[in-house]
Order: structure tokens, then sequence, then C-alpha cells
């Protein structure tokens, strides 16, 4: 192993993935000298997502082709802190991904915008229930970015996305269709919605006779071609029903590697490097200045890049393991709710129902594409949670991404057989005649739910692994449960023969062996209180300000949307302040101590 | 991360999927964008290595002594640790230059799966079961893959096997041990509670085995029954559904069963033809074809 420093840049970008891609793209614009490192291979989808090959169930979503090995690198899991957190062998419960694109090149492509209120969830909160409605031990916060702020950076994510979708107001005019909960836009969506699938039909119908407000789901699954600002073209989804896991051999899934990395590359002054571990970021003697990140390539080369900014944009808990493996920042301390790397670390409260179809309906479930009909009706704080005495909320959805069938026949049927002649005649007409209804929530953040380092396993580096202390709460459990008891309605209006209501189960503990969603947040939250944030407003370090930390690990609390539309928001908001302000100061904080 | 296998597949010929108005915005040939050329070019080295299939085809025994290093040596961490458990020991592949042996297995242990996997998934009304379907060939070919070496889980100790289930996988064993410890324990066992070979058996009494070891009622060395058969159905299911590639799924038969159309890729024309039963058979990622009985 040898040890070598390079010639210094003036960034470097710690992950390729959509907040890697975005930062890398606006500072490479600024003129900045800017190198990528990426811990995974190279990834294209000219490779990874060829036709036929690539639509292969057993390598992409059974092997995880596309995802993090847990061999180099895992974290270890528990529920309480009273308890050893043990390692997280096999990939189940949340799929981080690896190599370039990172989780962009296999995420769905279901695309949001944060709704106002969840961006100020705490004073939000107050303002309508009150101080004492805020249980105890919830770290509740606020982002400390307004909706009206970000919204040109929304809108600027969509364009580059191709995001397909159907707005229900632009610049106060009502369009007549889409979501009546959804905040004011700019302007509409880059591309129309996507056609709704059969069972996606079945249940915006059945929704709107239930009384509820269905709308087609915003998915950055292009519904034409398009060519986005940035010049990447994208061909028209075919709904071949590949999205989730793989990558879009159709190029019609926005990933980092379709959307941005052809322009990326055009920048002379632009540099990717995969198989590069980072290890650490470096900081001078003062602690309160990065020089750059010392990382492992793949011949185990300990390489030094020094830079005069750093952009920490791996994936969520990744980010929240270099702060703490490096000392940026003060590590949280659960006893006494102070120190901010690792504090509000949260997850999405997902549950799954099943609806069954006479067997006269075939649902056809390996059609889809990540569009889909939602309804927001128990999203956000879209309805009065007064009388219910929680925080919290889950847009209901079918998101029919393609049901495959080594999948359609794993799902479990709680109480049916799981084996045997019984079971095969079940799980064959539960793939040709159902389908599934979403809940996916928001989950607050609490003051025991934290992130910090594992004092006894390590990753294939040598490093301590990341220990996550996690679990459901009460509040969240009842959210859950409420929310799938309004389901009911609208299943009654399916006709449907039968229907499996998944929900939280008190007192039954996470479980990391079964697959819930990626959606981890948290942990390295933005704000405005150095005391209850490790990052400013523009996701800025509070104790090293030429440091940046952009991912899904900013956001003080988890929401009921996917993460990856306010994701791509927060960069390039971040990378706006960068470039308008941060370049032409000293290299100081944007917000004053 | 270690490589997947890459598998040189052949060129796939056209589908017989009938024409359909859209063709032409909806065609493979024509989607990959202009960008498509300025992607890198990917490092040669990660390119198409020669697959097993094709050693096993040019080399003849030399699939025995394939089979022989992959178990010998599942990985350094293993080979350090002390909870190697037994059972990994290599056998003889006497038969291995025949087409349908087993690579990874031993005849008796090939047997016993077998005979397990069919009554997971057996032969009935709905179609073939496991052993038609070639499930345990899947099974026996995932043995000699990155995942099947333990090279795609976490396998470094300490092992805390007494954690709360919740929390995961802890065990020291990789798939291929798995395999080992829990055929040779469930033979010892089926040998003692039946005097016979699980094989042998009634199919009643090899459910009633199947279901006890469903319910964890024993454990053979620290590997407890409900893992091994958790495993074991896990494996058959995807043999059954994996793509025709991987061994299993032979004739699309699985894929027939549940109506799923495989590797066609493209739905643009049938997106909203409500209630109507997509009527075509499927496509293999080879290019084989298979249609409704």
């Amino acid at each position: 192993m040898a040890e070598k420093t390079l010639p210094p840049v003036d960034v470097v970008v710690v992950g390729s993935g959509w907040a890697g891609s975005i930062m890398a793209k606006e500072l490479c614009e600024a003129g900045l000298s800017v190198v990528m490192l990426e811990r995974g291979k190279r990834r294209s989808t000219a490779r990874d997502g060829a036709y036929p090959s690539s639509l292969d169930e057993l390598e992409g979503a059974v092997r995880y082709k596309l995802f993090q090995n847990p061999a180099q690198t895992t974290v270890t899991v528990r529920n309480r802190s009273d308890q050893e957190a043990v390692p997280y062998r096999r990939l189940a419960a949340f799929l981080p991904g690896a190599g370039v694109g990172g989780a962009g090149l296999h995420w769905t492509g279901v695309h949001f915008r944060a709704p106002p209120q969840d961006l100020r969830l705490r004073s939000h909160i107050i303002e309508r229930y009150g101080r004492k409605f805020i249980p105890e031990g919830m770290n509740l916060q606020d982002y400390g970015v307004t909706y009206t702020e970000l919204e040109p950076f929304f809108d600027k994510a969509e364009k580059v996305f191709g995001t397909s979708g159907e707005a229900y107001t632009v610049n106060g005019k009502a369009t007549g269709k889409g979501n009546v909960f959804a905040p004011d836009r700019s302007d509409d969506f880059p591309l129309p919605p996507l056609r709704d699938v059969y069972t996606a039909h079945l249940f915006r119908h059945a929704a709107t006779e239930a009384g509820y407000h269905p709308y087609a789901m915003p998915a950055a699954n292009a519904s034409q071609p398009y060519t986005n600002p940035y010049g990447a073209q994208m061909g028209p989804c075919n709904f071949c029903g590949y999205c989730s896991d793989y990558a879009c051999y159709m190029y019609a899934k926005a990933s980092p590697n379709v959307n941005i990395m052809p322009a990326l590359r055009r920048h002379e002054n632009f540099t990717l490097r995969s198989n590069a571990h980072v290890l650490k970021v470096l900081l001078d003697s003062t602690g309160k200045k990065a020089t750059g990140v010392v990382y492992q390539d793949a011949e185990g080369n300990h390489m030094t890049q020094p830079a005069g900014l750093v952009i920490l944009a791996a994936f969520q808990f990744h980010n929240v393991h270099l702060m703490l493996l490096s000392g940026i920042g003060k590590a949280y301390d659960p006893a006494s709710n102070t120190g901010t790397v690792g504090r509000n670390f949260t997850y999405q409260n997902i549950t799954n129902s099943t609806v069954w179809m006479p067997p006269t309906r075939s649902t056809d479930q390996f059609i889809g594409s990540a569009g889909g009909v939602a309804i927001d009706d128990f999203n956000s704080d879209n309805f009065d949670h007064g009388p219910l005495g929680f925080i919290g909320g889950s847009p209901l959805w079918v998101n029919q991404a393609g049901v495959k069938p080594i999948a359609g026949a794993k799902a479990a049927t709680p109480g049916a057989p799981r084996w045997g002649s019984a079971w095969k005649k079940a799980a064959i007409d539960t793939y040709r005649h159902s389908f599934t209804i979403n809940a996916q929530g928001s989950n607050m953040a609490y003051r025991d739910v934290y992130l910090d380092l594992d004092p006894t396993w390590r990753t294939s580096y040598g490093q301590p692994m990341l220990r996550m202390t996690f679990d459901w709460k009460d509040n969240d459990i009842r959210m859950n449960r409420y929310v799938i008891s309004q389901l009911a309605n609208v299943v009654k209006a399916l006709g449907a023969q039968d229907a499996h209501y998944g929900m939280r189960e008190p007192g039954k503990p996470f479980d990391v062996r079964d697959y819930q969603t990626t959606h981890l947040c948290g942990g390295a939250v933005m704000g405005d209180d150095p005391k209850t944030s490790a990052l400013n407003r523009y996701l800025q370090s509070w104790d090293v300000p030429n440091v940046f930390v952009v991912g899904a690990n900013a956001f003080p609390q988890g929401m009921g949307y996917n993460p990856t539309g306010l994701v791509a928001a927060l960069a390039y908001w971040s990378a706006h302040h960068i470039r308008t302000q941060w370049l032409k100061g000293n290299g100081g904080p944007l917000v004053a101590l | 991360m270690p490589d997947m296998p890459n598998r040189p597949y052949p060129a796939a010929p056209q589908t017989e999927q009938p024409p359909h108005p859209h063709a032409a915005a909806a065609s493979p040939a024509q989607t990959p964008p202009a960008q498509q050329s300025a992607e890198p070019p990917e490092p040669a080295a990660t390119l198409y290595p020669p697959t097993r299939r094709h050693i096993v085809q040019g080399l003849g025994t030399g699939a025995a002594a394939l089979a022989l290093g992959a178990v010998a040596a599942p990985s350094a961490a293993q080979a350090a640790a002390d909870h190697a458990p037994p059972g990994t020991a290599p056998s003889k592949h006497p038969t291995a230059t025949q087409p349908n042996a087993p690579r990874f297995f031993n005849p008796a242990e090939f047997a016993l799966l077998s005979a397990a996997c069919e009554r997971i998934f057996p032969a009935d009304a709905q179609g073939p079961g496991a052993i038609a379907l070639g499930v345990p060939h899947f099974i026996d070919g995932q043995m000699d893959t990155p995942w099947g070496r333990g090279e795609l889980w976490y396998m470094q100790g300490p092992h805390r096997t007494d954690a709360p289930a919740n929390l995961g996988y802890q065990l020291p064993y990789s798939p291929q041990q798995i395999y080992k410890v829990g055929l040779a324990g469930v033979m010892a066992w089926v040998q003692q509670t039946h005097q016979a070979a699980f094989e042998t058996l009634a199919p009643e009494v090899q459910d009633s085995i199947l279901t006890a070891l469903e319910q964890n009622a024993t454990q053979f060395d620290t590997l407890p029954a409900a893992t091994f058969f958790e495993q074991l159905r896990s494996d058959t299911i995807e043999g059954a559904f994996a793509d025709p590639l991987h061994g299993g799924n032979r004739q699309m038969a699985g894929w027939l069963m549940m109506g799923f159309p495989g590797a066609r890729g493209d739905y643009m024309d049938w997106v909203d033809r409500y209630d109507t039963p997509y009527p075509y058979g499927p496509v293999s990622i080879a290019g084989e074809s298979a249609e409704h009985g």
C-alpha cells in the first residue's frame, strides 16, 4: 500500500449520485476544477442497462448488482441504546447504491416537491396545534429554508430530470388537474403525466368514489422523448416495469448517468475517479478548515486529494459516517440531547396493503413505471391532527413499477401457506389478480434514535462501522394505523374480493430482514440553530465552513414523500449560494454564528 | 463490489411479439439516444470473462477442480475464522462431466435437495414442479457465484448468533456452507428419525419433515433448521422464476404459470387496455419464446 498526495484542486465532491452530480455540474459551470470520487465502479446505461441482459430479476433485484456490497462496508443496527448493535450482513431493509450514479441509477423515479409545511414543521405544528402537541422526546425541527425560497430549484431539478406530472396551479392559476394539496408552481411539469396502468386507473376511480382527491404521481420517467437543459436526451417510457433496482434501458428514467454525466464530462475542469473510497476529510490544525480528503483506490493505495472546498454528497448515512470519522462537528449524545452529528436520524414509515380483485380481473402487475395514482388527503398536515394526537401523515398510492415473478412469489400473505401446492396456487392467483397500495409515511425524529460509531465492528477499510439505533415510536405507529384505516373506503369502492391491510403493529420492533425502503434521512440536518443542526440553511457545516454536506442527511425528519426531489432541489439551492455568495467571500460561514 | 458473473449473451433474435402500433417509438433498437456514444469506455478487464458454462464445456473434468477450489477456499476471511463450520470439505464429483450432473453437491446431497425442492414447489395442476423446472440445478449453479461463496454478505466476526431475530442474519455461514451443513444435518436427522433417506419417503412424510424444519424443530451444528429451510424456500422460488439462463425456469414454464412475459420489456401498446389480460407468452434474455398452451 502506497501513500501519495495528488495535485490540489478547487473542489472535491464525494459521491457521484444525484447530489454529487448536481454539485459537480454547478461548480464546473462556475469555472472551478472539480474531482469527483466514487467508491463504486464505473457504470453506464449502455452497459448496466443494456437490453435484454439487464432485464434479469435475479441479478438486478435479488443479487443486487447495482447496490452496495456489505462485505465492503455496512452498518450495525439495534433498536435501543441498551442493546448491542450487530452488523447488517445481508442487504434487505434498505439498499444503498454503489457505483457511478449511486442510488440515482437504480431508483424508481418518483419525483416530489416537499410540502411547504413540512419544511417548517415545528413552527407549523406549534402555530396550528400548540407547543404541547409535540410529544416528549420528539426532536421536531424546521429546515431553515422555505418552499418559496426552494421553488426555483424544485423547478430546475424537474427540468433536468425530465419529470412527468400534472400541475394543480401554475402561478396561482388552476389547471383543472393535479393534486389539490400541491403547492403553487412557477411553471408546469416539463412533460405530461404518464398514463395510468390498470391498477392505478382502478385506484383513481375508487379514491374518487370514496371522496378523496387522486392525482397522477410526478415521475422522473419521460412520458415523451425529451431533451433537458444540459442537452441530455431521454427516450419515452414504455412501461417495461424494470424501474426500481435497474438501470433503465430506455433512457426514460432520469439518472445522473443519463441526465447530467454526458454534460459534466464535457467540462475540461471535471475529473471522475471511480473505485475511490473516501476514508476521511482532512482538517488543518485548527480543525476549522478542511484541506482535502484521503481515499483508498482499487489497489489499496491511500491517496490524498487536497482541495479548497469539500462537498460530501455520498449516501445519507455515509455522509454522517464521514463527518464522525473526520471530526467535523460535535457527535450527538442522546443522554444530554446535545451535539449534532448523528442527531435526528429518521427513516420512512412504509407499509404495503394487498388488494385481490375477482379472478376474472387480470391486474398485469408486470406493466409498470414510476408513475401511478396517489391521494394526499392523509399526507403531511392536509387533515386535522387535533383530535388524532399524532404528527405526520402518509400518501396512499398505487405506484406499480413492475412486479417481477420472484418478488411476486415471495410476497407473503400473513397466515397463508408458504410452500407446497396450496401456496403455489395462491402465489399465482395473487400475482395475476392482486395489486399493492403503499402507505409511505413520515417518520419523526426522536431523541433516542440516532447514528454514531460502533465500538466493535469495522468495515473492510479498517474503520469503525456506523451504528444505527432505530425503532418505531408510538406517534408514527398511530399515524400509520390511522391512515391505513382510511383505506377501507377505497377498497370498498374497488369491488375487491379480498384485502390485506399492512400496518405497523405496536410493540413490533424495526426489522432489518424485510425490505421497506432506502429512504433513510437525517443524521446531519440543516437548520437555523447550530445547537440542533449540523448544517446551516445552505447545507454548510457550522463547524468547518469549507465543507458542504448534501443529501437526505439534511432532512430534520422524514416526510411522506420520496426524498430525491427535495435532495435535488437542496443541491441546486446550496450550489447557488456557493456560487453567488461563498466563492465571493472569504471562505467563511454563510450564516453568522 | 466484486463483479457479478458477466455472461456473453447471444445476440437476441427478434422476438415473436406481434407488431403493435407504437412499435416504432418503443423499439429497443431505437432506444439509446445520441448520448450513448458519449459514455466512456468500460475497463476491458470487467467485460465478459469466460463463463463457467463455457469452462465446463471446454475443459470437461476441469469443472470438478473449479468446484473444489471454490469450496476449499470460500474466502480468506472464512478460512481465518475459528467458526469454520463442519461439512465444508469438498466431495468427489465422479460424474461431473455428464451434462446433468451437479457440480457443487454430491449425489446424495443432490437427491435430498431435489426431493425437498419438489415438495416446496410441487408438480400439480398449476404446472411443473421444481425438478422439471431445473431448480436443483439452478441452486447447484448458484453455489459457484460470488453470492454462493458469501462474497455479497458481511462475513466478519464476531458473530452474535443470539442477537434478536429482527436484527437479521448473524451466522458465520455462506450460502455454500448453509447447504453443506443443512443437507448433512437433514440427512442424519431423517436417518435417525425415519431410518431412511428423505427422498425415499412418502410425500406426506417429506412434508412433515419440511414443516418441522420450517418450525425450527432442530439445529444442525449452530445452523437453525429454520434458517436452512428459509434459504431452500427462497432459492427454490428464485430457481422457478429467474431467467432460464441461470439454469432453472426451463422452457420458461415458471413464467407461463405465473403469467409473466419475461424480458419483453415493452408494454407501450398495452398500458391502457384495461382489464384485458396480456395475451403474449414470455421471451427470455437469450431470445427463446414460449406461448400459452
